[in-house]
């Protein structure tokens, strides 16, 4: 009976995040909401305070916020096979739309009205972009260690032509060093 | 081995990328670029469809890319690949959860890591720009000609409508009937 109620468990994990990933579109954050509302308030399964945890989780984690917090409820709600299942879930319909549109646009990609379409799509689709680093911008911390990380991976990467990960991991050691020396000072002024 | 190097590529974007939005937008440019899968134009097309179609950005990129270079199977590697790192952090983290969340070595990496996002992000923008309003290279004839000024007003106006909050697929559909009309209208070269 009790192993019963666990493959039940899974499976309504595996529809509830088929759904999710079928639902929102553009990802990430888009998600939060629907997450709440289909397994906070609807199942029950986790807490509100849980979904401040795993956005938090999620923000510095490494991947992508659906797949991390997929995976994060899925392994509280029922452990490993519900975090696979859940991330399964979650990835499935992507998978499936994007397996067929690829196939459609090999075949569509020649015609005349498809191209004119996606040359007005390419100036759209820069908008988009400035927007999602305007509501970025507002989500980070105001103080110079911010600005000189800003300015310094933009230019090392759009000027100098360094790896992207190289940068990467310069900010996180910068990141620490320069927050380890602000505690100490702290702490120093303190006594 | 395409399927072994797709696999391998997206695990190390998975690992690498912190945050969401357009954050896996740098590295996925990057290596994309350098293997030769895509060009920037096609990067710049995926990302409309992507934003047009339901699902996390990074997932429907990397099973573009895949699929684009190796069929359904390569699609299916990289989006293992892909998922991969975030699914074995995070069954990690939720088991040993308290340590992790009192742990001030990631707080202080992600001081680091957030705001180089942003930098990152705005990098990747300028170069995508660069191709979509220079196509030719950067020179006088690009200011003659009509698709420069077309590509120039749609992002403007664009811009304006999405910080406005108005819906992504509005922003798209909007600017793909304008490509339409004008290209048809003005009989653009293709």
């Amino acid at each position: 009976m009790k192993k019963h109620e666990k493959l039940y468990k899974i499976w309504l994990l595996f529809l509830t995040f088929f759904k999710i990933g079928a639902f929102t579109f553009g990802g990430g954050y888009a998600m939060i909401p629907l997450i709440q509302k289909e397994v906070a308030d609807k199942r029950k399964w986790i807490t509100e305070k849980d979904i401040l945890d795993i956005i938090a989780i999620a923000e510095s984690t490494p991947g992508p916020i659906a797949v991390n917090s997929a995976t994060f409820v899925g392994f509280k709600v029922a452990g490993f096979w519900g975090a696979f299942v859940s991330t399964l879930g979650v990835v499935l319909p992507s998978f499936v739309i994007i397996t067929v549109i690829a196939y459609l646009l090999k075949n569509f990609s020649d015609y005349k009205g498809v191209k004119y379409a996606f040359f007005g799509i390419r100036a759209g689709v820069l908008a988009l972009i400035v927007k999602g680093l305007v509501s970025m911008y507002k989500q980070v911390p105001k103080n110079p260690v911010s600005y000189i990380v800003m300015g310094v991976a933009f230019a090392l990467v759009a000027f100098f032509d360094v790896s992207v990960l190289l940068v990467l991991i310069g900010c996180a050691v910068f990141g620490l060093v320069t927050s380890i020396i602000i505690s100490r000072r702290a702490k120093n002024d303190l006594s | 081995m395409i399927y072994l190097k797709l696999f391998l590529t997206f695990f190390k974007i998975g690992l690498f990328t912190f945050g969401g939005g357009y954050a896996m937008l740098p590295l996925i440019q990057a290596e994309v670029l350098k293997n030769e899968w895509m060009t920037n134009t096609e990067i710049m097309n995926f990302v409309a469809i992507s934003e047009s179609t339901p699902g996390p950005f990074a997932i429907n990129m990397a099973t573009f890319v895949g699929t684009e270079t190796g069929g359904i199977f390569g699609a299916f590697c990289s989006t293992l690949g892909v998922v991969m790192p975030s699914f074995i952090v995070i069954l990690l983290v939720a088991t040993f959860y308290e340590k992790f969340k009192k742990n001030k070595a990631v707080a202080g990496c992600m001081t680091g890591l957030r705001p180089a996002a942003i930098g990152l992000i705005a990098s990747a923008a300028l170069s995508l720009a660069i191709t979509a309003f220079f196509a030719d290279g950067v020179s006088v004839a690009v200011f003659k000609s009509v698709e420069f000024y077309i590509s120039a007003v749609v992002c403007i106006v664009m811009t304006v409508l999405a910080l406005k909050k108005v819906h992504p697929i509005k922003i798209i559909t909007v600017s793909a009937v304008v490509g339409i009309i004008c290209g048809y209208a003005l009989n653009l070269p293709v």
